[in-house]
């Protein structure tokens, strides 16, 4: 067991349970697309130095909760912080220069560039960035040098060394993750926001991009990631936050939350233990029953 | 056939004040396109305002220097205005505002209301700003020959404005390599290839963006001045088409690469120069007038352009590697 996980042994499980050392802290987050309300967040708190994962079923609002946290959309109603810094109508950009770097559903690997040139475009404090500094080489060559020795450290971590003067539009799916997740690496960030790392990638590539983000984590990055992948959130995540219909239904440690009856409801439905095939649901007396418990959980969403 | 008189004529066409002029604004439109992937479709309003701004200052009495610091000004102002609503939506926005900005400068310039400043649909004589210009030249006056070609030393289509012109694209041209090859220039052709990933990284997409757009609208300002120098300001020659010329250009020589609107623009003009001369000679007057040869030549280029996007759409000197890869 982690150390990560012992300091998360006394928290509550619960949704919007306190953390002993919150690095993001979300409250009252609220992202309606027209009539359809896409988040619902009340609190939601994640630990420093520890990977969460974020699951619920599709359309439960993950991503938008990602793009709302990162910056890449703005959400009608909350506050949250990062860090004790309020990120709330911060741009996208500044999120990231603040130290939350994500990574996205879709892999966004800049194709028509090269491996390396991906890799120096993730490091910050470049000065030859600016307009005007670029036209002089002396002022960024010897940190264009210190970039590209930390890009082919990680790019051999990443085993992707060999690969770096090729375009990264000719690399395999797996292959632009590993690329995406080395590239948010390059600005040392506090956190990672990982959209799906696993999705596309195969069986073979994924025990290594495991490794890879639990020896982010032994390095003190903090870590949250959407997954659908339930063998790879038990295997790697030390808190797993449960969202279904935009709402935060569940929190607790990977070993118990999958047994919570709000997450079986959100992915299974209410009456998924009901034999359909059963002679009893014929009867009346069942029948009503079913809809009282039906209306009852109607009411109880309303007054959430 | 006169070939020897062809042949002048087309070599001339390589090294035209035109073509130096044409081959800026590619470049500009390249620093647009080619690097930051903005699909600007007014350079020739950027062309028109640099003319303007040139041309009519210079009649107001500045000197040389100043009136092309106005030139810039005036570009890097429409620059500002058509980014400021634009840069934050999708590319094809930007597009359609581009387009109709370049013809809003056009029709506000040949309106008879400013007739006193612009002179409105006739436009600007020669004459009236080229003075300054030719005042400067070193190589006198008279006319010189250099092998089968004569031009004027100093005054109008002279040895003066196709040195100016050519030193004028040798510097953009090396300013684009500069910055092609810098981290300023990575952060442009990543945002050329998705914007999100370089918000992301913590890149102010929109300031780069908004950068390369002055930029490449300042060059194309330039390019308006060498264009208007041998000839007049005309509105009306400084529309949509010179604009699709100015993409023509740029497709042909091969977008994001340093040396494709130069050799774009050579070959472009040659190629309508010789097309037009062969088809005078060898087209009878009862199957094609002159002025309808002239036309036949621009469908040739329009053909032409459609295979070449087609069959090679990296351009001359474009990378068909990294043109293979398919983008999203």
């Amino acid at each position: 067991m982690s150390a990560e996980t012992t300091a998360l042994a006394g928290v509550e499980h619960r949704p919007g349970a306190p953390k002993p050392d919150p690095i993001l802290v979300a409250d009252g987050v609220v992202r309606r697309f027209g009539g359809m309300t896409a988040v619902d967040v009340d609190h939601l708190e994640v630990q420093r130095g520890a990977i969460t994962a974020l699951i619920g079923p599709n359309g439960a609002g993950k991503t938008t909760l990602f793009n709302l946290l990162t910056g890449f959309d703005q959400p009608q109603e909350g506050r949250w912080s990062f860090e004790g810094r309020s990120l709330g109508g911060v741009s996208a950009a500044r999120v990231s220069r603040s130290g939350m770097v994500r990574t996205f559903q879709l892999t966004k690997a800049l194709s028509r560039m090269t491996v390396m040139e991906n890799m120096r475009l993730g490091a910050r404090d470049q000065p030859g960035e600016n307009i005007l500094a670029a036209l002089v080489p002396p002022v960024w060559r010897s940190r264009e040098r210190a970039i590209t020795g930390k890009a082919e450290h990680l790019l051999e971590r990443f085993k992707l060394l060999d690969k770096k003067d090729d375009f990264a539009g000719s690399l395999s799916g797996g292959q632009r993750k590993l690329l995406e997740m080395a590239r948010a690496l390059m600005s040392d960030p506090t956190m990672v926001m990982l959209d799906e790392p696993m999705a596309g990638v195969n069986p073979a590539l994924t025990q290594s991009l495991l490794g890879h983000i639990q020896s982010l984590r032994d390095e003190g990055t903090t870590v949250l990631f959407v997954e659908h992948d339930m063998h790879m959130v038990r295997h790697i995540s030390d808190w797993v936050a449960v969202m279904a219909e935009g709402r935060l239904v569940a929190e607790g440690p990977p070993t118990t939350v999958m047994a919570d009856p709000a997450v079986v409801d959100a992915y299974l439905g209410a009456h998924h233990d009901t034999d359909l095939g059963d002679d009893s649901l014929l009867d009346d007396e069942y029948t009503h029953q079913l809809e009282a418990e039906e209306r009852a959980e109607d009411e109880r969403k309303d007054h959430r | 056939m006169d070939w020897e008189r062809i042949l002048t004529n087309v070599a001339g066409e390589v090294f035209a004040p035109t073509t130096a002029a044409y081959a800026l604004a590619a470049i500009g439109l390249n620093i647009h396109f080619g690097l930051t992937g903005l699909l600007n479709f007014g350079q020739a309003g950027f062309m028109l305002l640099g003319a303007y701004g040139f041309a009519i200052s210079t009649i107001a009495g500045y000197p040389v220097w100043a009136a092309v610091l106005v030139a810039l000004a005036c570009s890097a102002i429409f620059a500002l205005i058509l980014g400021i609503p634009t840069l934050k939506l999708r590319g094809d926005y930007l597009a359609i505002v581009t387009i109709a900005a370049a013809e809003i400068v056009r029709i506000i310039g040949r309106s008879t209301a400013l007739t006193d400043v612009t002179g409105a649909s006739s436009g600007l004589r020669g004459d009236s700003y080229k003075e300054t210009f030719t005042a400067l030249s070193p190589f006198g006056d008279g006319s010189t020959t250099l092998g089968p070609f004569t031009y004027s030393n100093s005054s109008s289509n002279s040895w003066w404005i196709r040195v100016v012109g050519w030193v004028l694209v040798a510097i953009a041209c090396v300013l684009v390599w500069r910055l092609l090859n810098s981290p300023w220039g990575r952060v442009l052709k990543g945002i050329r290839e998705d914007e999100d990933a370089v918000r992301s990284l913590g890149k102010n997409v929109y300031s780069y963006k908004m950068q390369a757009l002055v930029l490449g609208g300042a060059i194309g300002s330039l390019a308006g001045i060498v264009y208007v120098l041998p000839r007049a300001v005309q509105p009306d020659s400084m529309g949509r088409p010179m604009t699709f010329w100015v993409w023509t250009i740029l497709l042909l020589g091969g977008a994001a690469t340093v040396f494709g609107p130069v050799l774009g623009s050579m070959v472009f003009w040659a190629a309508l120069m010789l097309i037009k001369t062969v088809g005078r000679e060898v087209i009878p007057t009862t199957v094609m007038s002159s002025a309808q040869i002239e036309q036949f030549g621009q469908i040739v280029v329009g053909v032409t352009l459609m295979l070449l996007v087609i069959f090679r759409p990296q351009g001359m000197l474009g990378d068909k590697k990294e043109l293979a890869i398919n983008v999203r």
